[in-house]
């Protein structure tokens, strides 16, 4: 352990993000996010989905700073009299939340595709491959909407709404695994015929300790610099999904369905209630993109005009 | 040449056969037929006899050759909403969601063409260095809060342009166009905008990458050491040369946009394709869902197609490594 830490610390990864103020900056914003959204129920000053701390006779005050604001309120309130930051941290807790938990069932996905094409070749990569060849050359928001669409439908509005985070992961998951299957494949296919591959082989190690031991750690760089990115898109999707109507119902909002439903009230002169967790869900995909760009440029300049 | 055009859309073939599968599961599994043709206030016996006749009694396979072979013809069944063929639903929507991207792709050229040239010949420029700076901020702004933004200053504040529907349309032999009517226009000035802000930044990312890598290129070289003009150095021949992997990309993104026009239709109430899909959805209407999903993906598949082909006759590379 002590001696991972020491190699991180004379690393390559660690000087470069030191010397980069951008990386730094967002790397500090992006921790405090996650840290505030992971800490819900302590940082926010109300609970939104408790009944009893919701009285409507606060509903769509502005924030403090104006004249009709009021000082518990530091960023007004919504149509339902829930503060603002509380709302928008719980929601923010949601996005993150979804957000890895597709990332994850992404890389899972595409990880074992990924490996058992590259790794056996032949007729199974051929048909994997087409298969995620056929999924990429749809854009993934469409593949998600068109899921979410179809599972709504399956399950009832009503049962979805329930299900809602589960199944959001799943679909998000579902749109975008072809992305990783295709990278940990081009990697597995350069590693195979390496000597420590061959090497492994000679001892008679079976296939499946081969692709998880030996070659799928020496892919990961590349899953990492994907999946910073990839969160950023995952969290996008959950967004736009919720905007739709096919994500995080009302009563349990992440920053989209807050986007959703302050937008009716943009009319009638209610701007914040949209406004602010647009601002807040615009900070979090900036600060993970403007890292997967650090990122992507430090391990692997070879990608950045492919990606 | 002849080979890679009959390898492509057999593919593209393969492409649709999966989709209709799709489809058609999700309309054998999840909708009620019979319920599009009849409405819910019959009893189980007329209900029983009429999937009896409608064939839903049959095989799996034995439908599903019924639905490729119906679809084949243009029908995509009943929508249960309309009390029309889905089919017709969906082409009286198109023109809506045809002149949105038709705009907005009008849009991203005049714009994103120049800005792209002029960031890949003077990129310590400081317009160019704050164009790439901002383009991280426009791919992290979703469409759907750019067109939110859009409303409250243009609509809502100022009170200059209109925030919803279409306007005024003429009817051009069943074709409801806004764009010949002053109102159309303004109806779609803040749609198209939101729309292609999302685009933007990706266009103007490509066209310099690619027009920065000509520049480095031999060609370009002597033509410097020949001591031609700059202006035609830039715009002759390095500019004919990054339009080409452009031109494919575009191709490709129109697609995609089509996917943000569902977004951008549900914001601004626009009377198209994708404000229907989402109505689709939530009104359970299975047919009108899966005849959506089945001519998304006809338009997809061709344009990929058409512009792979195309790609493939003005690039022979791509030919002949797709040959092993």
């Amino acid at each position: 352990m002590k001696a991972t830490w020491q190699r991180f610390k004379s690393s390559y990864l660690l000087y470069s993000f030191r010397r980069d103020k951008v990386a730094m900056a967002s790397f500090a914003v992006l921790v405090l996010l996650i840290l505030t959204g992971l800490a819900a129920p302590l940082v926010s000053p109300y609970n939104p989905y408790d009944p009893s701390s919701i009285d409507i006779m606060n509903s769509e005050l502005p924030p403090a700073w104006q004249d009709a604001g009021s000082r518990a309120f530091l960023l007004g309130t919504d149509v339902q009299g829930r503060d603002m930051v509380s709302t928008m941290i719980y929601g923010l807790r949601l996005s993150i939340l979804i957000g890895c938990g597709a990332v994850t069932l992404q890389a899972l996905i595409g990880i074992f595709i990924g490996l058992i094409a590259g790794y056996i070749g032949g007729k199974v990569d051929a048909l994997l491959m087409r298969l995620a060849d056929i999924q990429l050359s749809f854009p993934y928001l469409m593949v998600a909407i068109f899921i979410s669409a179809i599972f709504q439908v399956a399950f009832g509005i009503g049962r979805y709404a329930e299900l809602a985070v589960p199944l959001l992961i799943v679909i998000i998951g579902l749109s975008e695994w072809p992305v990783y299957a295709r990278t940990i494949r081009a990697s597995v296919i350069g590693e195979k015929n390496k000597e420590y591959v061959e090497a492994a082989r000679v001892i008679g190690l079976n296939r499946r300790l081969i692709m998880v031991r030996h070659i799928l750690p020496n892919t990961i760089t590349s899953v990492l610099v994907i999946s910073t990115i990839q969160v950023a898109n995952a969290v996008m999707s959950e967004a736009a999904l919720s905007f739709l109507g096919l994500g995080m119902p009302v009563t349990k909002p992440s920053l989209g369905s807050l986007i959703r439903s302050g937008f009716e009230y943009i009319f009638s002169g209610s701007w914040w209630i949209t406004i602010f967790p647009g601002i807040l869900l615009v900070i979090f995909v900036l600060v993970i993109n403007l890292l997967g760009d650090w990122l992507r440029d430090v391990l692997n300049p070879k990608l950045y005009k492919g990606a | 040449m002849f080979a890679f055009i009959v390898r492509r859309i057999g593919q593209a073939v393969l492409v649709m056969l999966v989709i209709s599968l799709v489809g058609f599961s999700i309309k054998n599994r999840i909708g009620d037929p019979v319920r599009d043709v009849v409405g819910e206030r019959v009893t189980p016996a007329e209900r029983a006899a009429l999937r009896q006749k409608l064939g839903l009694n049959d095989p799996f396979l034995v439908q599903y050759v019924r639905f490729v072979e119906n679809a084949l013809k243009g029908d995509l069944g009943l929508s249960f909403f309309y009390k029309k063929p889905a089919l017709k639903v969906i082409i009286s929507k198109a023109p809506a969601t045809l002149e949105l991207v038709f705009v907005t792709a009008l849009i991203l050229i005049v714009v994103s063409l120049p800005i792209g040239v002029f960031t890949a010949i003077r990129p310590r420029n400081w317009f160019s260095r704050f164009t790439m700076a901002f383009s991280t901020l426009g791919v992290s702004i979703p469409v759907f809060l750019t067109a939110i933004l859009l409303i409250y200053v243009f609509a809502v504040t100022l009170n200059w342009l209109p925030s919803y529907g279409r306007g005024l349309t003429v009817d051009i032999g069943g074709w409801q166009s806004g764009l010949l009517t002053l109102d159309g226009l303004k109806h779609l000035i803040l749609p198209s905008i939101s729309l292609a802000s999302i685009m933007l930044p990706l266009f103007i990312r490509l066209i310099r990458a690619e027009m920065m890598e000509i520049l480095e290129t031999e060609y370009i070289k002597f033509a410097w050491a020949k001591g031609l003009r700059r202006s035609r150095i830039w715009f002759l021949h390095a500019f004919k040369n990054t339009l080409l992997p452009v031109i494919t990309v575009f191709g490709v993104q129109i697609g995609i946009m089509f996917a943000f026009t569902i977004l951008t239709e549900t914001v601004f109430q626009w009377q198209g394709m994708g404000f229907m899909f989402l109505e689709a959805v939530e009104r359970s209407d299975t047919s009108l869902l899966v005849a959506y999903l089945v001519v998304v993906g006809v338009i997809f598949v061709v344009v990929n197609t058409l512009v792979d082909i195309i790609y493939g006759l003005v690039n022979p590379t791509v030919r002949v490594a797709g040959r092993k």
